[in-house]
């Protein structure tokens, strides 16, 4: 449906005092431990968020009280030097299993020099995502993106 | 009317699709959809109106396309989402360190 777009990505990058091994574990088997808890899905609080660690997988959330929802699949699971996830979540915070409404996030874990990993993220193809009718349940209401963003600038802020 | 009231009715929806895939001027989606170019001139303008949809002079005709705006405020609030997680994410590698 946007096809007439072109790839829009946002691309990161952070360089961690660790080699590419336990970087690479940190991100994935410790996820939970650094991932904003603000920013998941379900209606229970976080209580964990997991990567699985094999390609096909699943990246989900585990609420408090149990309940799981998906974030998307790990469609590339190769420690220590590289993680690709489809990202499945929606303009809406909705899950859409379709593929074709997915961005994907590229990580790879360069080691700089020794004992020195440097970890580019790149999350893109974000125009696949159903994004213009959200504009509609988004702009003007609290729920929406500019209500998001507005708490999330007063978060960090 | 808001863009989720727009896009209820299925012409308007129709258009919107036709001009996600592509920019298009008013004849061609006419000849594309069941309606007249009149028509379509209406619901383009419904759609103009919730920024669902904007347009530019390109030669002696007008080009409609979708608003990219809603996507790339998407786009921002997950360039700051990854800069506040990668931070967060630098900091749990050093606490491993410990």
């Amino acid at each position: 449906m946007t096809t007439g777009m072109q790839n829009l990505s946002v691309t990161k990058s952070v360089t961690v005092r660790a080699p590419r091994t336990r970087a690479f574990a940190v991100f994935t088997e410790k996820f939970f431990t650094w991932w904003p808890a603000s920013h998941h899905i379900g209606a229970a609080e976080l209580a964990d968020a997991v990567i699985e660690p094999e390609a096909g997988g699943r990246w989900y959330e585990r609420g408090v009280d149990g309940s799981e929802c998906d974030w998307g699949r790990v469609l590339a699971f190769d420690p220590p030097d590289r993680l690709v996830l489809s990202w499945h979540l929606q303009g809406d915070w909705t899950y859409d299993p379709d593929p074709a409404k997915a961005s994907e996030v590229e990580v790879r874990f360069v080691e700089d020099e020794p004992g020195t990993t440097r970890v580019e993220l790149s999350h893109r193809h974000i125009e696949r995502h159903d994004v213009p009718e959200d504009v509609a349940r988004g702009v003007g209401s609290p729920n929406g993106w500019a209500g998001i963003l507005a708490s999330y600038a007063e978060a960090v802020a | 009317m808001d863009a989720l009231g727009a896009l209820g009715d299925p012409t308007r929806r129709a258009i919107f699709e036709l001009l996600a895939a592509r920019p298009r001027a008013v004849g061609e989606l006419a000849n594309e959809l069941p309606v007249s170019r009149p028509a379509v001139s209406q619901h383009l303008k419904v759609l103009k109106q919730v920024s669902l949809v904007t347009d530019s002079a390109a030669g002696t005709r007008r080009l409609y396309r979708v608003d990219p705006r809603g996507v790339h405020a998407l786009r921002d609030y997950l360039d700051q989402l990854w800069d506040n997680a990668l931070t967060a994410y630098a900091a749990a590698v050093e606490r491993e360190e410990e």
